[in-house]
């Protein structure tokens, strides 16, 4: 009698998932969520250039040339009048761009090809692990510059060097995530009951592997972010007229000394991005695993 | 040691062949016929010929591979369109800039990663911690391009200290040489400086919960010689290994550094490839850097391995 009415009394507590877990220890952490809150400024931003910038970002202007931030122009004007406020605003799209689809590309190349070197195993792991490591010896940004030089400079080549040379990290880290899971009891039991080796991997296995994986995604487009601005930099990313933070610092370089506010903003919007990414990865890889902190 | 050696030297083959590979395989993504290309806008037909006859373009996909690998394997990495110079050549000759260049970012690195790993950990969870994580974090998220644009902003626009850029060699000039080089060397090991300093953090969290420290401190030991001698020997060891991992980014800084401080080095050479479209001095350079990584990453393991007693007994 007693035991149903305390049955009736106290709400049975519901069984949290662990992704909601991670959810909620993810919202306790205040710079992860300060920087989840520029990042969305920043897409924000992006999505809504044509209504938020005050200028075409395009329109030069021969009477207001490289002239210092004023009311009229918040962060001033470049070498041939642009507005800067208006080229860092559209640039974010650039920028955005770029992160999310050169690391879709890595994402799309690297767990599939991570995931069979893994289930697999035997020759094809081993065959798959040293293509890994040979396009891990070559530098990041070196492999990125050569892959953008021979494809032609552009932000869609650029997009596809970053994907392709980010896709190693993603093959390595599905791997070994594959290896943990595949020898835990619940895969066994599901080879037991016959599900055919596709569906062991995609039902049962990669599900499991998703939280190494958002927290590499999180770090991997802060990396991509910084090497788009580097490519364009360089003049291999997005082509000028067309606004970029990094080829706007290009041109800011050559009028350093009578026009610094051309240099600071775009690398001020970069660095900010950029940290903001790498604090959102930090919250989410000790959301994910506390015993990391 | 051998027995070790030979395991290494297994893994390495196969990883450098995939490298070859990889980097003659750039220049298939070459749109139409690479000779060309290569042969720049002026496009001579006897030019076009002779990179044919010289390229093996007639031959087919394999056996092209075979004499370019067969002429890399020889130092013969190809002659620049553009500069009528053997390419290892030209890497040999811009290389010591490079090399200057990345040894004072080390150094730089070292000093300050180091330290503030040291400090971060020893004063866990104080002010001074968070102020070592923030830089931390600070480092890694700074485009070093325009770290590098900022610092020329300050110290030689704004303090007129430091020459904006150019390159004095040592041997002209060694202040002066100091004076050109210590600005990019900030910049470059400021991002690798980030890196250490977390490993670093780690390390010594791991190092100062262990029992023979604890024994150090019950002894009665001061602090400092806990730290620094009991410690931080044991700590290093992986921090330097993990350091070595580091190559790939000074090298992918140095291209970045040498651009924004017009330093005639290494990245230098690569980027004016780029436009010049030499594009066997690019394959050059790449080829030259990942097997310049993959033989430190093997030199870092041995050193790893011959001051790990646990791993040497482990294989004989």
């Amino acid at each position: 009698m007693s035991d149903a009415v305390l049955a009736v009394a106290l709400p049975v507590p519901r069984e949290i998932s662990p992704g909601e877990r991670a959810l909620r220890r993810l919202v306790r952490r205040r710079g992860a969520m300060i920087a989840l809150g520029v990042v969305v400024f920043f897409v924000l931003l992006a999505l809504l250039a044509p209504g938020v910038a005050p200028y075409d970002p395009l329109a030069t202007s021969w009477s207001a040339v490289r002239k210092a931030p004023s009311a009229a122009h918040w962060f001033g004007t470049d070498e041939i009048g642009r507005d800067v406020l208006s080229r860092v605003i559209w640039g974010t799209r650039a920028s955005l761009l770029a992160g999310v689809v050169s690391v879709s590309i890595a994402l799309a190349l690297g767990i599939p090809i991570g995931l069979t070197a893994g289930y697999v195993g035997g020759w094809v792991d081993a065959l798959i692990s040293r293509m890994t490591d040979a396009m891990l010896a070559c530098p990041f940004l070196i492999l990125a510059i050569a892959l953008a030089a021979f494809l032609g400079p552009s932000l869609t080549n650029a997009m596809i060097a970053i994907g392709i040379t980010a896709t190693p990290v993603f093959v390595r880290l599905t791997r070994a995530q594959v290896l943990q899971v595949k020898v835990e009891d619940y895969v066994e039991a599901a080879r037991a009951v016959g599900n055919s080796h596709l569906r062991i991997a995609l039902r049962h296995i990669l599900p499991n592997i998703v939280p190494p994986l958002i927290v590499q995604t999180t770090l991997a487009i802060a990396a991509a972010v910084i090497a788009e601005a580097a490519l364009s930099f360089l003049g291999l990313g997005q082509q000028p007229p067309a606004p970029s933070w990094g080829s706007m610092l290009n041109t800011a370089k050559n009028y350093i000394d009578n026009a610094p506010w051309m240099a600071i903003w775009p690398g001020v919007s970069i660095f900010l991005l950029v940290l903001s990414f790498n604090l959102l990865g930090d919250g989410l890889r000790d959301a994910f695993d506390p015993r990391h902190r | 040691m051998f027995n070790y050696l030979l395991q290494r030297l297994a893994t390495i083959i196969p990883t450098l062949f995939f490298v070859s590979v990889l980097i003659f395989g750039l220049q298939q993504l070459l749109p139409g016929d690479p000779a060309m290309v290569l042969a720049g806008e002026d496009r001579d037909p006897t030019v076009i010929a002779y990179l044919h006859e010289k390229l093996h373009l007639d031959e087919p996909l394999p056996i092209r591979y075979l004499y370019w690998a067969g002429g890399v394997l020889t130092g013969d990495l190809g002659e620049s369109v553009r500069i009528q110079k053997p390419v290892l050549e030209l890497i040999v000759e811009k290389l010591p800039v490079t090399l200057q260049l990345a040894v004072m970012a080390i150094l730089i690195a070292l000093a300050i990663g180091i330290t503030a790993g040291i400090v971060s950990a020893v004063c866990k969870d104080t002010a001074w911690d968070y102020a070592a994580n923030i830089f931390a974090l600070w480092g890694l998220s700074t485009p070093n391009f325009w770290l590098g644009i900022m610092l020329i902003l300050l110290f030689s626009v704004t303090l007129g200290w430091l020459p904006a850029s150019g390159y004095v060699s040592p041997f002209e000039d060694w202040k002066a040489n100091l004076a050109s080089m210590i600005m990019p060397a900030f910049v470059l090991g400021n991002a690798i400086a980030a890196v250490l300093m977390r490993h670093m953090r780690s390390a010594m969290l791991q190092v100062l919960s262990t029992d023979y420290v604890r024994t150090a401190r019950a002894k009665g030991l001061d602090e400092r010689v806990v730290i620094l001698k009991h410690a931080l020997r044991n700590a290093l060891t992986p921090v330097i290994t993990l350091g070595a991992l580091e190559f790939g980014t000074l090298l992918s800084g140095a291209v970045l550094t040498e651009q924004v401080f017009s330093i005639p080095g290494f990245g230098k050479l690569i980027i004016d490839a780029v436009f010049n479209r030499d594009y066997l001095v690019v394959q050059g350079v790449v080829l030259v850097t990942a097997t310049t990584y993959i033989l430190l990453n093997l030199l870092a393991d041995l050193a790893y391995f011959m001051v790990n007693p646990r791993l040497r007994d482990s294989h004989g």
